[in-house]
């Protein structure tokens, strides 16, 4: 597999994975994000926390070029990987391989869970032992005791709780460096959303992790690092433009917020 | 608190509107029975006056209802039915099938927005206009490109029906595959690209397999539409009842004997009147077996998503 020299020369690795520095993202004309500077550390747990519109998943979103998905959604400034330029003019189909993602409603393919675990590393042209390399990911995934009798059976029979890990064992299965979730959790019970965490903590020593949540405790419980984003007050035109309003060590950011808005935010006065 | 009474006349009024509702049901229902019963009655009949077994009407390669004997072997417009709806099959299925995955997955809202609408107007022609396109276009083109090479075509000829046939049925397929393919839920396309995958790998590999079933409904639906075609086929390839694997000649169908017999002078009564029920019969009976095949596929190739 080609890896990127940073992540293949031991010992000294960049400690920043991913880095945007004054990236606006537009949808049409509307600004939904302005200026956001911020670098994600390896092999660390990342929260993105901030009330409903304040550009989270735009953010997320632009670390995997999937707003080129989007038709009318447009970005300025860098976005950087690994050091490298990918903002700019990259084939976001290599780079999404890199960079997996989770994303808020389980969404396993209408395969069986084999296939759905076997699907991305198959057109990625993986030449191992595929049987192997499914176990490997549903056990990495937390799911393997729960499957392993019904490999053959359909994705979508699985509970929603199980159909998230078995999304993440998909997304294990490309070996991505870095895992992209946005409220990976919203949609399970408090048990399988303990699960999930837990395995999120067992997977931050080979990967990093960029977690969208809207839950505060998990933010504090999960993530090494938080970033609140917020709402622009001085917007003028009546709509609101997400900015980052503060980026710190997680115990500090919720203990000792530097930013008021962020204290309002994390103590429930506003959002 | 006190509710209001509910008035007497809702309850008989919501049993009325049931009863309509099933009635409106049932004509479907008696409309089917009738069909067969009436083309059943009178295929007795025909069996009866013209003196011919089942096996002579089934298998038998030669239909002259004029001779003497006359001939009822329905096998040659078995035959140019089946000439048709493959031809126009081989024509309709793959343009329809990969418009419908350019509109719903590569196609710019735009030019959607325009082809879509076109496509099903494309459906809206009556199919009558259909055959004069045949026999003032699609021949004379036909003619100009393989006479040079030494063939012949025939002015009406089955060749020029599977083409215009099969542009016909290209917005059936077209339009409800892409129906079926765009409603297929963004979230398995994101997590396909999310995965590194190609536009080409998420339209073939995750949208098409999700939307299978719908797309083979369209299919069949399609070729029972080409068995049934009637005036274009008689306008294009002409009334030859031969059992040929030329395409440059004549053929006839079994929905285009049906017109020659109804259109000719054949009086009430006779075998050879008394036969178009019998082919009408035998031409529902492969609708039915059309149908029952898609069924069949549908329950085999399902991949539903919730
Ligand atoms: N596909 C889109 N087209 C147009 N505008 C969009 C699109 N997606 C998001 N937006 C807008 O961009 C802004 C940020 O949206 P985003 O989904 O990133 O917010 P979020 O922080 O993830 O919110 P939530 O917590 O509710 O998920 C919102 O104002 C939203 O209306
Ligand atoms: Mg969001």
């Amino acid at each position: 597999m080609d890896r990127p020299a940073a992540t293949v020369a031991s010992g000294r690795l960049d400690p920043v994975v991913l880095a945007t520095k004054a990236l606006s993202v537009w949808y049409g004309s509307t600004l939904a994000l302005r200026e956001i500077t911020i670098a994600i550390p390896r092999n660390k747990i990342t929260a993105l926390i901030g009330p409903s519109g304040c550009g989270k998943s735009t953010l997320l979103r632009c670390f995997n070029r999937m707003n080129d998905l989007i038709q009318g959604a447009r970005m300025k400034g860098d976005v950087t990987f690994d050091g490298e330029l990918i903002s700019g003019e990259i084939d976001p189909v290599v780079l999404r391989r890199r960079i997996g993602m989770v994303f808020q409603k389980p969404n396993p393919f209408p395969k069986s869970i084999y296939n759905n675990v076997a699907w991305g590393a198959r057109i990625n042209g993986y030449r191992g032992d595929m049987d192997d390399l499914v176990e490997r990911s549903l056990r990495r995934a937390a799911l393997w005791d729960e499957v392993k009798n019904k490999l053959h059976h359909s994705g979508l029979d699985l509970s929603g709780g199980q159909q998230q890990r078995l999304c993440i064992a998909r997304t294990l299965a490309v070996e991505p460096e870095v895992i992209l979730m946005d409220e990976p959790c919203s949609a399970l019970d408090p048990i399988s959303t303990a699960r999930v965490e837990d395995l999120m903590d067992d997977l931050k020593n080979d990967y990093t992790i960029v977690i969208v949540t809207h839950n505060m405790q998990q933010a504090r419980r999960v993530s090494d690092m938080t970033a609140c984003l917020m709402l622009d007050e001085a917007a003028s035109d009546g709509h609101r433009t997400g900015i980052l309003a503060e980026f710190s060590p997680t115990d500090l950011l919720f203990t000792n917020p530097k930013d008021p808005r962020t204290e309002a935010y994390i103590t429930g006065r506003i959002g | 608190m006190r509710w209001p009474r509910r008035p007497r006349y809702l309850a008989w009024l919501e049993s009325g509107v049931s009863a309509l509702l099933f009635l409106c049901a049932f004509v479907t229902v008696l409309t089917t029975i009738g069909i067969v019963a009436v083309l059943g009655v009178q295929t007795v009949g025909f069996f009866r006056i013209a003196r011919i077994g089942i096996t002579d009407f089934l298998f038998g390669v030669v239909l002259k209802p004029d001779a003497r004997p006359p001939l009822f072997g329905v096998v040659p417009i078995f035959w140019g039915t089946m000439i048709v709806a493959i031809g126009s099959s081989m024509i309709a299925l793959p343009i329809g099938l990969l418009s419908a995955i350019y509109l719903s997955e590569y196609a710019p809202r735009k030019a959607r927005a325009i082809l879509k609408p076109t496509l099903e107007l494309l459906a809206g022609v009556p199919t009558i206009v259909y055959g004069y396109f045949a026999l003032m276009l699609v021949t004379p083109v036909l003619r100009a490109l393989l006479e040079p090479l030494g063939l012949r075509v025939e002015t009406f000829n089955a060749l020029s029906a599977c083409v215009v046939v099969g542009v016909m049925i290209i917005p059936l397929v077209s339009s409800l595959s892409e129906d079926v393919l765009s409603s297929v839920p963004r979230g398995l396309r994101e997590a396909a690209y999310g995965l590194g995958a190609t536009k080409f790998e998420v339209s073939t590999r995750v949208v098409l397999p999700a939307g299978l079933s719908g797309v083979l409904a369209s299919f069949i639906l399609a070729i029972s539409r080409a068995v049934g075609e009637t005036m274009a086929v008689v306008l294009a390839a002409g009334m030859r009842p031969q059992i040929t694997l030329n395409p440059l000649t004549s053929i006839e169908t079994m929905t285009t004997y049906i017109v020659q017999v109804i259109g000719g002078e054949a009086s009430y009564g006779t075998a050879k009147y008394l036969s178009l029920f019998a082919v009408g019969l035998s031409l529902f009976a492969v609708t039915l077996v059309l149908n029952i095949i898609s069924g069949l596929i549908l329950r085999h190739f399902r991949e539903a998503y919730q």
